[in-house]
């Protein structure tokens, strides 16, 4: 009996260190597990969705070796991952196949903004509630939103509004402006013109370019914003169109004595590739994972770096407060009938690494925020300085605009 | 615009111009030569990058010279040629006997594949290569700057053309490319090693898009989206151009960079859409590009590729056709929710596919852009139901094919004068503009987000009654284009494939014949969208975009473009692959190459085309003098 007790104990103490344990007083989950649909473009958006998908791995890992989920008797949460295949054909399908062979208790996920869209619209249409992590338009929780759709990431008005508010004491008037020729391009713009229009009395926007997403010719694009002579030039390229982007401008001049505000820019995922071109100065939207220490963000980096040696991206971060929600709200409904989970999603507040987030109840979009700082090289390094968390809270649509936008 | 401005700008314009000259040059090389519609020239270019960001800084660490930046580039060059001649080797070599058709799906298995071994071997995550020494800086040209690495790229298209042309007329190689191009049988009957002179093609090709994108990453991070990126673009200079014509890809090359240099000042959102608007001006005024020429064999009589001996229904296969039909109509009862979402699919593309494969295998005009009435049909259907007239999805129904014939009718009265590549091209550019227009067009069609919201009527809500309601539309449509296969109608499309002037000289029409075959199609697809629209409750441009209609040929080419009933089977066995690597894994895109070329090489006649093979010799006990020697070989 006692080497057979040495044993399981043995093993239990090795899963235990495998894991990140912090298992004081709490057993690890038990019973059948509860399932939840994930989707996302594993394999098209790899450099977003793999990040991401390890961070959720990291957290159901810890929630599961905490207990499980409490409000459904301790039961292991469990999340099924599926590519979408990037496009909104494909992820209907993959939604369809979750709910209706793996029993999901429901769908969440989706990078790209029309499958996210598309994914919104088959959970209003089969009754599924859909959490959308990462989408960005706001269309989703705004004109489309639908009483089954949650979103957790700041949508793109959100994250222009950060901006604006960081960049609109300078004063500049002469904007030139360059986004992706999509969506969440022409938002960004449209959200930035309404925005800095409202706060700089005289802003124009002097110049403006829509390259075709991942085919920007950089050398045309910096010749034709230079051409206007902005004062201030706002930009949304991401990706290899920003590094590209970037390049061109740093030999040219382009961004030399200008006010350069850029959306994303400081996520690693897209801050990383710019290596040792990284500009200094610009004012960005991110993530600086090394230097952010409120809420014991730094346990979480360290157990992301243990776990898979590599620093966490925003996607990680992302992906590491999403199953924290899943499990407050199961806590709080209880039950895994959609309409308890719906009711237990709105104004639900979750304690995470980035601080607590709350699902706002008028256009189910939750309050996480967004770093905002600027861009600099800490030795070889692109990171942030000067940044802050900016909470969602203070950056979302006004309620009376979410009033009228959601009225259908 | 001040005349420094505008010498910046023209300088721009000729570093990009000369930089996708580089690349589109090997494809056109390539094409030339093989008449390979080289779909993995955009992996080449990739690997190039890849291999450059890899090659390089190793390099740059022992001395930071440009000499040895140089090296290195050459050096990735010459490592993606020799991956280009190894796909000759183990893949192409196999197929040159196949239906041209078949090569461009294989090659498309090779962009499947690359892509995922990238992204295994360098990871997700984009690679900024480092700038070439001593062209870091930017040079004063009349009091602005202007990248010295850019001037340098200013210098390297000519003279890539230079040494392109001193190979064509100076070396023995050279000029039997020249002659390939020409006429490639008659370079055969001349006892030339075929074999070699391919390989040395393929090698130059792959050299040629390998130093295309080597020579980007003082420019841009290599990325896992750069093939598909540049693929179009190098495709649409090579036809601008003419293809074949190395000195015409220059010209197009200059003529897309300067216009986009210059366009992007007036419409800032005009590279979406320019070069596929180009392609279509000039296709629709010189038919065979700038500079190509017709082909010597156009006006011959060739072994048509297509549907050859039309047959009715055995007893045998009007039996297994019609359990086929049963089982299917009896999924809703027998399967789950998720079979009958999968079978709904699966009827819709089968329709969609069976439609194209009436232009390809009866008619012999290759369509690389039959999304385009598929999506047309799809969004006619989706905005009728969603927009201002909220229209009931019967109404909508009847819009869907009549939305997609009216494009057909548009876009098929140009294309239906052209041949061959140049016909397909014209296709493929009518869908871009198509998708340009619908992703643009933000206030009505949702841009790229689409419409979401489009759910059948409510008796027709629930997804079994669904299944029959497309059950019915598809089935019926389907065995209504088998009708016309059989049709005298059909017979004079042959006809016109197998011969044009032949037909034309008995008295037969034959562009307005395959005008109205273009315009049957497009409807048979718009109903097709239309159908697929209701299934997945929303229409967005993803459903026109080129990816789209590669899986339209896909399906066809699996099933076999000689028969009639193949397309059936191909999509079914195409969407069924899909549907079952898509869950097991991140890497599904390389499975699903394997699993193309996998069909390539063992049933180059598709899966229903190796069946008819192999009754055939079941019955006369010896192969069909058609059959390749491939297919002799699987089956025996």
């Amino acid at each position: 009996m006692t080497k057979l007790d040495l044993s399981r104990r043995t093993v239990v103490g090795g899963l235990a260190a495998t894991g990140v344990a912090m298992t004081a007083g709490t057993g690890s989950a038990q019973g059948a597990p509860v399932k939840v649909g994930e989707l996302n473009s594993y394999s098209r958006m790899a450099a977003f969705a793999v990040p991401y998908r390890n961070g959720m791995q990291l957290a159901v890992e810890q929630i599961n070796a905490a207990g499980g989920l409490a409000g459904l008797g301790g039961r292991p949460l469990e999340i099924i991952y599926r590519d979408d295949g990037a496009t909104p054909g494909d992820a209907v399908r993959v939604a369809e196949e979750l709910v209706t062979r793996e029993n999901v208790t429901f769908i969440a996920g989706a990078f790209l903004s029309n499958v996210g869209l598309a994914l919104a619209d088959f959970a209003n249409q089969k009754k599924v509630l859909y959490l959308a992590t990462e989408p960005l338009t706001d269309a989703l929780t705004m004109g489309s939103g639908n009483p089954y759709t949650f979103r957790v990431r700041p949508g793109t008005y959100m994250q222009t509004k950060m901006l604006v508010d960081a960049a609109k004491s300078k004063g500049v008037k002469r904007w030139a402006v360059v986004a992706p020729n999509y969506e969440y391009g022409q938002s960004a713009v449209a959200a930035f013109k309404r925005l800095m229009g409202a706060a700089v009395p005289g802003f124009e926007v002097v110049a403006e370019q829509f390259p075709a997403l991942g085919r920007v010719d950089a050398g045309a694009t910096v010749g034709a914003l230079a051409q206007s002579r902005p004062d201030g030039i706002f930009n949304v390229l991401f990706g290899a169109d920003l590094t590209a982007f970037v390049r061109e401008g740093n030999t040219r001049g382009l961004f030399e004595r200008r006010t350069v505000v850029s959306l994303l820019t400081g996520e690693p995922e897209y801050l990383l590739p710019l290596g040792d071109e990284t500009p200094d100065g610009w004012i960005v939207t991110g993530y600086p994972p090394e230097q952010v220490d409120t809420h014991g963000h730094q346990a979480f980096v360290t157990a992301y770096k243990a776990k898979f040696n590599d620093t966490p991206r925003l996607g990680s971060v992302l992906g590491y407060v999403v199953p924290f929600m899943i499990r407050d709200m199961f806590n709080k409904s209880r039950s895994t009938e959609t309409t308890a989970m719906m009711e237990a999603f709105k104004g639900l507040t979750t304690q995470t690494v980035c601080g607590p987030v709350t699902m706002r109840a008028i256009d189910q979009q939750s309050t996480l925020g967004a770093w905002v700082g600027e861009t600099t090289l800490k030795g070889k390094l692109p990171t942030m300085k000067n940044f802050r968390y900016v909470d969602g809270a203070d950056v979302m649509f006004p309620e009376a605009e979410v009033r009228a936008a959601r009225r259908t | 615009m001040d005349l420094s401005f505008f010498v910046i700008q023209a300088l721009s314009g000729l570093a990009s111009a000369s930089a996708l000259f580089v690349i589109a040059s090997g494809l056109t090389i390539v094409f030339g030569v093989t008449r390979i519609v080289n779909f993995a020239h955009g992996s080449f270019y990739m690997l190039g990058a890849y291999m450059a960001v890899t090659i390089v800084p190793w390099l740059l660490e022992f001395d930071r010279s440009p000499t040895l930046f140089f090296v290195g580039v050459l050096a990735s060059a010459l490592v993606v040629g020799v991956l280009g001649v190894i796909m000759e080797v183990v893949l192409l070599r196999r197929i040159y006997r196949v239906p041209e058709l078949f090569q461009l799906l294989a090659t498309f298995g090779v962009v499947l594949i690359v892509q995922d071994v990238v992204l295994k071997i360098w990871g997700p995550v984009d690679i900024t290569g480092p700038r070439a020494p001593g062209m870091r800086h930017g040079v004063e040209i009349l009091g602005q700057r202007f990248p010295a690495y850019e001037l340098f790229l200013i210098f390297v298209g000519p003279a890539v053309l230079g040494a392109l042309l001193l190979i064509m007329h100076k070396t023995r190689f050279g000029v039997l490319i020249r002659a390939a191009t020409q006429d490639r049988e008659m370079v055969g009957a001349l006892g030339v090693n075929q074999a070699m002179l391919f390989t040395g093609t393929l090698f130059l090709g792959a050299f040629l898009a390998g130093l295309g994108g080597a020579l980007q990453i003082p420019r841009l991070p290599a990325n896992t989206g750069m093939d598909l990126s540049i693929i179009t673009e190098a495709f649409v200079v090579t036809v601008i151009g003419g293809m074949g014509s190395v000195p015409g890809a220059f010209i197009a090359a200059l003529i897309i960079k300067m216009l986009e240099a210059f366009g992007i000042l007036i419409f800032p959102k005009i590279t979406l859409v320019l070069v596929f608007l180009l392609m279509a001006v000039v296709l629709v005024v010189k038919p065979w590009g700038l500079m190509g020429k017709p082909e010597v064999a156009s006006g011959r009589a060739v072994l048509p590729e297509g549907i050859l001996n039309l047959k009715g229904f055995s007893r045998n296969e009007t039996v297994v056709w019609v359990v086929l039909t049963l089982a299917l109509l009896l999924v809703p009862i027998l399967g789950d929710t998720y079979k009958v979402k999968v079978g709904i699919e699966i009827m819709v593309f089968a329709l969609a596919a069976f439609s194209l494969n009436l232009l390809i295998g009866n008619g012999g005009i290759v369509s690389f852009g039959h999304a385009a009435y598929f999506g047309v049909g799809a969004y006619a259907a989706g905005l009728l139901v969603t927009g201002p007239l909220k229209a009931p999805m019967e109404l909508a129904l009847v819009a869907a094919p009549l939305a997609g014939g009216l494009a057909a009718a548009l876009f098929g009265y140009f294309i239906v004068r052209l041949h061959g590549i140049y016909l397909a091209m014209l296709t493929l550019a009518f869908a871009q503009i198509t998708y340009a227009i619908f992703f643009q067009w933000v206030e009505v069609t949702g841009g790229d987000n689409g419409v979401v919201g489009v759910w059948p009527s409510r008796w027709a809500a629930t997804r079994e009654v669904y299944f029959y309601v497309v059950a019915v539309l598809a089935l019926t449509s389907i065995v209504a284009l088998r009708h016309l296969f059989y049709t005298p109608f059909g017979y004079t499309l042959r006809a016109a494939r197998d011969s044009a002037n032949r037909a034309d000289a008995i008295g037969i029409d034959v562009k307005t014949h395959r005008w109205l075959a273009f315009i049957v199609a497009g409807a048979a697809a718009g109903l097709a969208g239309g159908l697929y629209s209701f299934s997945k409750g929303s229409i967005d441009p993803t459903m026109i975009s080129i990816a789209m209609s590669i899986d339209f040929l896909m399906m066809i080419l699996t099933g076999g473009i000689q028969t009639v009933m193949g397309p059936l089977v191909g999509t079914a066995v195409f969407h069924s692959v899909k549907d079952f690597f898509m869950p097991l894994t991140d890497f599904w895109r390389f499975f699903l190459g394997v699993s193309i070329i996998a069909i390539v090489l063992i049933f180059p006649k598709g899966v229903v085309g190796a069946l008819d093979g192999l009754r055939e010799r079941m019955g006369r006990r010896a192969p069909a003098p058609t059959t390749p020697p491939a297919v002799a070989r699987e089956t025996a």
